[in-house]
């Protein structure tokens, strides 16, 4: 109970202090989180948009691939990931293994779906609606895309918020890609692991409270979204 | 080229006159959904210059008719004929840019509609007709000039800003009647453009129509409303099950309907 106790002080002190070793663990987190989630709606949005518009054979496997892909184990995603980045693996000269380039790229692999399907869903729903309004504007298809991009904005943005959640908990993947070098690869999750099994609960409580105050933040984010984008009449 | 002025008010004698857009021909048209026939046989021609008012019980396939002259839906069975032929995903084919209110690039679809309920955009007023100024291909410098002339059209100025699903529903259907006529189409298609509008709102968007028709557009409309009928129709097609049970003058239609149908729909009686 003591030893909790002065740990949470601890945790405290480090967050109130800005502790150099825990800002930069943050500072990278951000960093890894927020650049794959930007790869993930670079490729999401306009992929998502597309299977939502376009129709061939075969569209409905991509849908339920995609769709799947979204549950896709971290612990996988960073395995399939190491085998490919390992020295011996095929794309073992670009030497990205355990750099935070690895835990992008491993991050990324797990938004991308999550924004693709979620783009997918809200632009097909959205497509039924203008459909024939569209067509008889003369706006078909492909050509269609960027309007009901824009029109989708509000859910676009959270679920690209929903990638960055399910991007900033994860351990498994940037575990093992990125290897948990100090002041190298090291981010929140997997600090928090590693602390926690050597007994330095403190930094871990302090890197568990920023986390926590994170999703806070993101879903606080969503529901003012939603509320502005009910104001506006946009839903 | 003089047998080519037929389109009424144009005037466009410097130009080469663009071969007539109508009359368009419904021959023995079709519609069906999944074997059952929405539409019977439908043979029809509709002309220029006449506002042409169409009506009929609900269900009776109005909707279905201005639907299969947009483009939206092809006939199952027979043909439908414009003078000039058109497509919506080409626009107009043969005519020289240039329509009833001159000056659309030839990719706009020469033929416009106010769907039964017109999908407004996730966007302000302004924006709304911006992106089908866009969509007609209407020169990013022209644009600007266009928007004022529309909002101005629409009584629409003080709301521009105004995200357009918030509108009122009178204010929705003006925008979507001026978005609608952002293309200057040579045809504009109203499906009930005043449903459950208040008299105010209904002038507003009859002045609309009228001046539209007296800029050279021809004017289809469906509507319940008798009195709006008599004060705009020309000619009347009144549809019934599917089929065309009469298509005459206005001044006949409403005096002495030659359908037992119409005879029946206007003296209030219920059309089985
Ligand atoms: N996609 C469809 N599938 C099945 N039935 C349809 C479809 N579209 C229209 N119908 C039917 O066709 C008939 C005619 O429809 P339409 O919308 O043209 O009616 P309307 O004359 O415009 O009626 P209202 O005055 O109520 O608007 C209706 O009975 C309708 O239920
Ligand atoms: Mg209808």
């Amino acid at each position: 109970m003591q030893e909790l106790q002065s740990a949470f002080w601890e945790a405290g002190r480090l967050l109130l202090t800005f502790d150099s070793d825990l800002t930069e663990i943050v500072f990278l987190s951000l960093r890894v989180t927020l650049s794959a989630v930007f790869i993930g709606c670079l490729i999401g949005f306009p992929f998502g948009a597309f299977l939502a518009v376009a129709r061939f054979p075969g569209r409905t496997v991509i849908v339920v691939i995609v769709n799947a892909f979204m549950g896709l184990p971290p612990v996988v995603a960073g395995l399939f990931l190491y085998l490919l980045l390992s020295r011996s693996g095929p794309l073992g000269p670009l030497a990205l293994l355990y750099t935070p380039t690895a835990m992008i790229i491993a991050q990324a692999v797990l938004v991308t779906p999550i924004v693709t399907a979620m783009t997918r869903q809200v632009v097909e729903d959205l497509y039924q609606e203008y459909d024939e309004q569209f067509r008889s504007m003369g706006l078909f298809g492909a050509r269609a895309v960027p309007s009901l991009l824009w029109d989708a904005r509000y859910s676009l943005i959270t679920g690209a918020l929903a990638g960055f959640g399910r991007a900033a908990a994860e351990v498994g993947a940037v575990l093992i890609v990125g290897g948990n070098i100090n002041h190298v690869t090291r981010v929140m999750t997997t600090t928090i692991a590693l602390e926690t099994s050597r007994g330095n609960l403190s930094l871990a409580l302090g890197l568990g409270l920023v986390l926590i105050s994170l999703s806070l933040l993101i879903n606080a984010a969503v529901m003012s979204l939603r509320g502005s984008a009910k104001r506006l009449a946009y839903v | 080229m003089s047998t080519q002025q037929g389109f009424a008010g144009i005037g466009q004698s410097d130009r080469t006159a663009p071969t007539p857009l109508l009359p368009v021909s419904l021959e023995n048209v079709c519609f069906g959904v999944n074997g059952a026939d929405l539409l019977h046989d439908v043979s029809l021609t509709i002309g220029p210059g006449n506002r042409t008012v169409i009506m009929g019980p609900n269900g009776a396939g109005k909707s279905l008719l201005l639907r299969l002259m947009q483009g939206l839906i092809s006939p199952t069975r027979g043909k439908l004929t414009w003078r000039r032929d058109w497509n919506s995903r080409q626009g107009t084919q043969g005519g020289t840019p240039g329509s009833a209110t001159g000056g659309m690039p030839s990719g706009a679809p020469p033929v416009s509609i106010v769907l039964q309920r017109p999908v407004l955009l996730r966007r302000s007023v302004a924006a709304n007709l911006t992106h089908a100024l866009r969509v007609l291909r209407v020169p990013r410098a022209e644009r600007a000039a266009r928007l004022e002339e529309l909002l101005t059209l629409g009584n629409l100025q003080d709301r521009r800003d105004q995200p357009a699903r918030s509108l009122s529903g009178g204010e929705q259907q003006r925008l979507a009647t001026v978005r609608a006529l952002a293309a200057s189409p040579e045809m504009l298609l109203l499906d009930e453009p005043t449903a459950s509008l208040d008299p105010q709102a209904t002038h507003a968007i009859e002045g609309l129509i009228q001046s539209s028709h007296e800029r050279g557009t021809k004017i289809v409309m469906v509507t319940h409303d008798m009195g709006q009928a008599k004060r705009i129709a020309d000619e009347v097609v009144f549809v019934s099950q599917g089929r065309i049970a009469e298509f005459t003058p206005a001044e006949t239609f409403f005096t002495q309907p030659q359908s037992e149908e119409a005879r029946a729909y206007l003296s209030g009686q219920l059309v089985i």
